[in-house]
Parts: structure tokens; C-alpha cells; sequence
């Protein structure tokens, strides 16, 4: 393997693992302020019990997502000392700012949770409202220098020498508020299906009616509500997205449509396999003139394909399945809540049949590997490019040699703490069962948030 | 002021606060995995009640600090990438055991000494590694072959001052935070943890000063060019030194305060952190105006103008919102006796 394809899969490896940590980190404390926002309108203690339960998951998930952050932002100086180089010349702001908001979350996190009984409840509710806020800036952030590398500006580039640098117009790059939305908004879809996961999870457990099967039922409709909103507007902008790109990365919606002719009337290529070989996709379904009308809108629309770009350019046909998968799970995730509201308004049935619940447990892990098939496509797909038309991965890679061992420590270390997080998750729920916390917050005067027996 | 030298002065802020938390944090993680069987004196519980809601806000400064280099010295960040990948790599692993661990040890209850013996001993370890970016900034262990920098590991770790550095940071580490401790413990009326954290002090006091002599030693003979401009300052060197001896006097006078008492801590802390920021300063204005020697000074490597000009708005910015925030969190935690004297 060349260095340069270590370096690519190390780094890959670092992001597709914290990217799990860091999407439920934003996810989740939209979740938790929506138990506590439902509890202070119908004073329901069963979402206090909610947002205490989460809050506790999020703070061990922290415990990975902040590490791995860390790595993610000094791994980008180690592997990529060229790309970090111009980030730091003309795209300094978004990385700045994060910084403020990371601080926030941090700060206001450690209040919510370990003063939580010192302080009054608005204060509470406004840390949490600081800690979410702090986690979507840091999403928002980040995914800005993503988009700056897909849609570069804020520069003039002459003789590979940047001039006349404008970090804020760098920083509003064409891009910016559509891909940032569109992080943003999945990974609240992200959080509310993994908590409907769960609550899935273990109404399939206890007996229908039981106080747990409650509280679990309460959770799962608050997150299949709000799941099934996000999952629509991330749909919405994520057709904003696919615009975008034919607007201004027209191979990447190329490959990830399949598409080698240049043409108006251009057909949605869905499945299959793209052939390089033949410049065909093999075996998909095509829905006829779908793809030119979703670029832009009409069936004119002339879509540019793969053929008109040099073959050198060309990103890895594979991506056409990733965005597929991306897309798929993003509709099964918008039909899904709407499937169990059906069965429950519309057929008026009052229990969650198993194989319903089954489904439902699917969602969590189906919208996490949506988010990483995104991601994969989003960055693969710019390949062979770090920085579009300025600069090329292996341009900017390490000249250091032998980073496999590095490879296979980070590896290491990575199996670690996903073997220890979810050793340790399951330990404390088992040890801290819903009737314990529904106790607790029955009984005044007994620490709720603090509690851990 | 130049620029560059405002950036370089805001870059050294963040190093210094970076370093004085880190040193808390680490050794507060230390402690606790050291006084794990020795619950009587509710030394570990001291040290996580520390530890536990400043860990994150500790570790936001480390990234804060790597941000800095590279929005204000683009060209150094890419160099010092370069050369520090190994032991940057090294260091990034450790970290995230030992936040991971720290954190799955205050939720696994069970599990606490295992998991507490990762988080403390990866802890102890990641300041000796950080602080030996110290010396490879000094130059004598970077090869420029082939066009392109390379870290010498072998030269690098046969080197008497690294390992002066190394052994400084480790028992500044445990040095700092055992101060900084016995104070928490002292105003949460802990007694028998103040006591225990009292006696560190005093021990590793005097040793982590025969480090630091023991750095400027072996500074002589390896990186002359530093160690004589240091020495230009040597008012400000004494003056820190004499920090010490107050830092000394907070650990064996009787208290002025309270009766009965031995010992002023937040005395010893406040000089303490005065004694590393003189040493600091005059470490850093001897560096000047190189961020790696010989190649990379910080006119070489600054960033684009209009960059920093966005960049140290945002500074101003940030920092003017965050304070309240600062202030808030200092409260709850460091300074509400309700907290500190919890059951528990």
C-alpha cells in the first residue's frame, strides 16, 4: 500500500468513527431539551427520568466523541500538513470559532450535569439550551471548512501562491449554509432515532402497560415525531444539496448519479453498479428525464456527464452506491414514523406488534450508517481534490513514510473504546434501572442527576 | 507591536494556560489512581471532584492551542506536522484513553480501580511527551534530508536535556496539582487530604527545581544560542526562583488565616503560577524569533494579514463572550463550599 492510501485510510478510519460520536453528540441534547421542554408543559416525571437517562449516555459518549475529536483536529495538522497550511492562511474563522463554541458546550455541559441540583431549573434549562447550541455550532463549524474544500472562495490562486485573502468571504463559501444544513439536520435525525432505538428496544422487553413500557413509549413517540420531521427537512435540503452540486461540483452529482453522457432529460439512475470498462451502470432502475428535472428544476436541464471531465478526475465510481444508501435510508427513515402513526391513528391499534418493533430498533443504526455513507460520499467524492481545483490530496499529504503501524494502533485504540463504551453503557443502565430513576424522581430531596449506584 | 509578535504573545498565552491546567489535570488524575485504596483521607474523592467537571474545559484549551498555530503560523503548523507525527500520534492516543477511561471510571463504579490505573497512568505520561516539543522546536534533532523535515527519534531520545524536560514536566505535574489540591481539599475542610497533599508538595517541591536547574545544565551544552539569551534575563530567572521560596513558605509556615493551621496553599498556587509564567516568559522571549530553529521564525511563518486580523477579532470576541461563562463555571466548581463539602 502507498503512503498516501495509508494516510487517506487512517484518517478515514479516525472520522468514520468519531463522526458516530460526534452526530449523537449533536443529536441527543436536542433530545434531552426536548424531555425537559414536554416536562415543564405536562409535569410529567417520566421525562425528567428521560433527559436524566440520556444526559448520562450523552456525558459517556462524550467521553469518546471529545478524544476522538481532538485526534480528528490534530490528525489533520500530522496527515495533511499542506491542506492545513492554506486552511490556516485563508479559512482560519470556522476552526476559530468552533473553538467558542466547544468551550460553551464544555462549560455548560459540566454545569447541567454536575450542578444540576445547585442551580435553579431556567438556569438548567438554559445551560442545556447553551449546550445544545454549543454542539450544533461545533457541527455547523466544522462542516463549513467541508464545504469550503467542495466550493472554495475567499482567495485569488496564482502561481500556486494564495493573494488577496478574504477569510470572511472564505468563510461564507457558496456552500456553507446548504451543507452545514444539512449536517446539522441529520444528525437530529440521527438522535432521535437512536433513542427510538432504545426505547424500541426495550418495549420489546417488558410487558405492554408496565410503567417502563410507558416511560419507553412516551420516549419513542416524542423521537419518532421529531425523527420523522428532521428526516423530512434533511430530505428537502438534501435535494438543495444535489443542486448545488451540479451547479458546482458536476462530476461528483456524476458519479453519484452514474452518469457518462452530457445530456438534457437526464434519467435518475437508482441501484446498480457504474462500469467504468463499458461507461455504463449496470443493472439500475432509471426513472426517465428525473435527474435533469431534480438539478435544476426542468426537464431541460442539461446535466454534465462523467465523459466531458479527464478520466485522472473522475472521483470513485463507488460513490453512486453510497449515495444511494444515503438517500434510501434518509426516505425509509421519513416513511417509517409515519407507518407506526397509520397503525395507531388510522387502524386504531393500541399495542406495538414485535415485528413493528423490530423495525423500529433498525431506525437508530440505519440513520447512523446513513450519516457515514454521506460522509464517505461527501469526501471520496471530491477526490482527487482536498481543496477543489486548488489543491490535491497527495499534494498535501505527509512526506513522512511508514504509517502503518500508526494505522494499526489508532486501530487499536479505536476497538478499545468502542468495546469499553458499550461495556460501560450497558453497566450503568443495568446497575441504574428505569424504576431506580423513576424513583428517585418521584421522591423530593433524592438526587436525580447526580445519582450512580 | 508587529503583528507576528501579537500572535506569537496570544499563542504563548494559550501554551501557558494550556500547561498550568493541563498540570492539574493530569496530576489530579494521578493522585487519584495513587490514593484509590486510601479511603479515609478521601484523597482521590478530592481529586475527582476536581477533575470531573474540568477535564473537558482542560482539554478544549488543547485544541484551542493547535488551532492557534495554525491560523497564526500556517507555515510552522506544517512543519511541526511533519516532524511531530510520531510523537503527536503517541500523545493523541493516550489522550483519548485516558479522557475515555476517566470518564467510563466515574460511571462503571465497579470497574472504578482498573479503569482509574489506565486514565492515571496514560496521564502521567502525556505531559513528559508534550513538553519534548519543547526541545525538538530548539532544532538539533530535525534532519532536513531529501528536501523534506524528519524527526530523528534515536538522536531525539539520547538526549540528556529531553529527558530533563520529561522529568521536569512529570513532577511539575505532580508538583502543581498536589498544590493546587491540598487548597481545594483544605477549603472543602478535608483535613486528611490536605494533609496528604501538603506532604507531596513538599516533597516534589525541591525536586521539580532540581529539574528545572537540570535543564538549564544540559540547555548549555545543546542549545547554547538559548540557553545564553535566557540568561540575559537572569533577574527575571531569580526572580522566579524566589517565587519558590514563597511557594515554600505557603507549604511550611503556619497560616496567617487560621489558627492552628499549617500552611497557606492558594498562597503556594498563586506563586507557583507566577513562578512559571516569569520562567515561561523568559523561555519564550529567548525563543523569539524562532518557532522551530533555524528554519521557521514567526515573520517566516505568519499568516496572511487579513487572516489575522479576522482571526484576532474573533479572539476578542470570543473571549469577551465566553468570560461570564468562565466566571459561572469557576463559581460552581472551585468556589461554592456547597460543592466542594459534598457527601460522597
Amino acid at each position: 500500500m502507498d503512503d498516501l492510501f495509508i494516510a487517506r485510510s487512517l484518517f478515514g478510519t479516525t472520522m468514520a468513527f468519531h463522526i458516530i460520536f460526534a452526530t449523537i453528540g449533536v443529536g441527543l441534547p436536542l433530545m434531552i431539551l426536548a424531555a425537559e421542554l414536554t416536562y415543564q408543559k405536562t409535569k410529567d416525571q417520566d421525562y425528567v427520568v428521560m433527559a436524566k437517562r440520556w444526559t448520562k449516555a450523552f456525558a459517556v459518549l462524550l467521553g469518546v466523541g471529545i478524544p476522538t475529536g481532538t485526534i480528528a483536529g490534530v490528525q489533520l495538522s500530522l496527515l495533511w500538513p499542506g491542506f492545513m497550511e492554506v486552511i490556516g492562511r485563508v479559512m482560519p474563522l470556522p476552526f476559530q470559532i468552533e473553538i467558542y463554541a466547544f468551550f460553551i458546550e464544555a462549560l455548560f455541559m459540566s454545569i447541567y450535569v454536575y450542578a444540576a441540583e445547585r442551580i435553579a431549573p431556567w438556569m438548567r434549562i438554559a445551560s442545556l439550551i447553551l449546550v445544545a447550541i454549543g454542539a450544533l455550532s461545533s457541527a455547523v463549524l466544522i462542516t463549513n471548512v467541508h464545504a469550503f474544500q467542495g466550493t472554495p472562495a475567499g482567495f485569488r490562486y496564482e502561481n500556486g501562491q494564495f493573494t488577496d485573502i478574504n477569510p470572511w468571504e472564505a468563510f461564507f463559501n457558496p456552500s456553507f449554509f446548504v451543507t452545514a444544513g444539512h449536517v446539522a439536520l441529520s444528525a437530529y435525525v440521527v438522535g432521535a432515532f437512536v433513542v427510538a432505538s432504545v426505547a424500541a428496544f426495550k418495549m420489546r422487553k417488558h410487558k405492554t402497560g408496565t410503567r417502563v413500557y410507558q416511560l419507553h413509549q412516551k420516549a419513542l413517540k416524542l423521537t419518532l415525531i421529531l425523527g420523522c420531521l428532521f428526516a423530512f427537512l434533511t430530505a428537502l435540503n438534501g435535494h438543495e444539496s444535489a443542486q448545488y452540486l451540479h451547479e458546482y461540483q458536476p462530476e461528483k452529482l456524476a458519479a453519484a448519479e452514474g452518469l457518462f453522457e452530457t445530456q438534457s432529460h437526464a434519467p435518475l439512475a437508482i441501484g446498480g453498479v457504474t462500469d467504468k470498462e463499458t461507461k455504463e451502470i449496470k443493472g439500475a432502475i432509471e426513472i426517465p428525464w428525473a435527474l435533469s428535472f431534480l438539478a435544476g428544476n426542468s426537464f431541460d436541464t442539461v446535466v454534465v456527464g462523467l465523459n466531458d471531465f479527464p478520466e485522472e478526475e473522475w472521483p470513485p465510481l463507488f460513490i453512486h452506491t453510497l449515495f444511494n444508501g444515503m438517500v434510501g435510508i434518509g426516505s425509509i427513515l421519513i416513511v417509517i414514523p409515519l407507518l407506526v402513526w397509520a397503525w395507531r391513528k388510522l387502524l386504531k391499534k393500541d399495542h406495538y406488534p414485535k415485528p413493528l418493533l423490530w423495525i423500529l430498533v433498525c431506525t437508530g443504526p440505519l440513520a447512523v450508517l446513513a450519516i457515514e455513507f454521506g460522509w464517505i460520499f461527501a469526501c471520496t467524492g471530491r477526490q482527487p481534490w482536498v481543496i477543489y481545483r486548488i489543491l490535491k490530496t497527495a499534494e498535501s499529504a505527509t512526506t513522512a513514510t511508514n504509517l502503518s503501524t500508526l494505522f494499526i494502533l489508532f486501530i487499536a485504540v479505536y476497538i478499545i473504546l468502542a468495546i469499553a463504551v458499550v461495556l460501560v453503557l450497558l453497566y450503568f443502565f443495568r446497575k441504574n434501572t428505569e424504576l431506580d430513576d423513576i424513583e428517585r424522581a418521584e421522591k423530593k430531596n433524592v438526587p436525580l442527576y447526580s445519582s450512580n449506584t | 507591536m508587529a503583528d507576528a509578535l501579537i500572535a506569537i504573545t496570544v499563542l504563548w498565552g494559550f501554551v501557558f494556560i494550556y500547561a498550568v491546567m493541563a498540570t492539574m489535570d493530569f496530576g489530579a488524575g494521578f493522585w487519584s489512581m495513587v490514593y484509590i485504596n486510601r479511603e479515609k483521607t478521601r484523597a482521590t474523592n478530592i481529586a475527582n471532584r476536581y477533575l470531573s467537571p474540568t477535564w473537558e474545559v482542560t482539554n478544549t484549551f488543547i485544541v484551542a492551542l493547535v488551532v492557534a498555530v495554525y491560523s497564526l503560523f500556517p507555515t510552522a503548523a506544517y512543519n511541526l506536522g511533519t516532524i511531530l507525527l510520531i510523537p503527536g500520534s503517541i500523545i493523541l492516543l493516550l489522550l483519548a484513553l485516558r479522557s475515555a477511561f476517566l470518564v467510563f471510571s466515574n460511571i462503571a463504579t465497579e470497574y472504578k480501580k482498573p479503569l482509574t490505573y489506565i486514565s492515571g497512568i496514560a496521564g502521567i505520561i502525556i505531559p513528559g511527551l508534550l513538553i519534548s516539543v519543547l526541545p525538538i522546536t530548539h532544532g538539533k534533532f530535525v534532519d532536513y534530508g531529501d528536501g523534506f523535515a524528519n524527526l530523528n527519534l534515536a538522536r531525539l531520545f539520547s538526549s540528556p536535556n529531553v529527558y530533563a524536560f520529561i522529568g521536569f514536566a512529570i513532577c511539575s505535574t505532580l508538583f502543581l496539582s498536589s498544590l493546587l489540591l491540598a487548597d481545594y481539599s483544605k477549603t472543602a475542610g478535608e483535613m486528611d487530604a490536605y494533609r496528604v497533599y501538603l506532604r507531596d508538595g513538599r516533597l516534589l517541591g525541591p525536586i521539580s527545581l532540581i529539574f528545572a536547574f537540570l535543564i538549564m545544565l544540559t540547555l548549555r551544552s545543546e542549545a547554547a544560542w538559548l540557553y545564553e539569551r535566557m540568561m540575559d534575563d537572569l533577574p527575571l530567572l531569580l526572580i522566579s526562583v524566589a517565587f519558590f521560596l514563597i511557594i515554600g513558605i505557603g507549604l511550611y509556615a503556619p497560616s496567617f488565616f487560621q489558627k492552628g493551621v499549617m500552611g497557606m496553599p492558594r498562597l503556594s498556587v498563586i506563586a507557583a503560577t507566577l513562578q512559571y509564567l516569569v520562567a515561561s516568559y523568559v523561555y519564550g522571549k529567548a525563543h523569539l524569533p524562532y518557532i522551530i530553529y533555524p528554519n521557521v521564525t514567526i515573520e517566516s511563518a505568519f499568516t496572511d494579514p487579513n487572516s489575522f486580523r479576522a482571526v484576532f477579532i474573533t479572539y476578542i470576541v470570543g473571549f469577551a463572550i465566553l468570560f461570564p461563562g468562565f466566571i459561572y463555571f469557576w463559581s460552581l466548581f472551585m468556589h461554592d463550599k456547597k460543592y466542594l463539602r459534598q457527601k460522597g
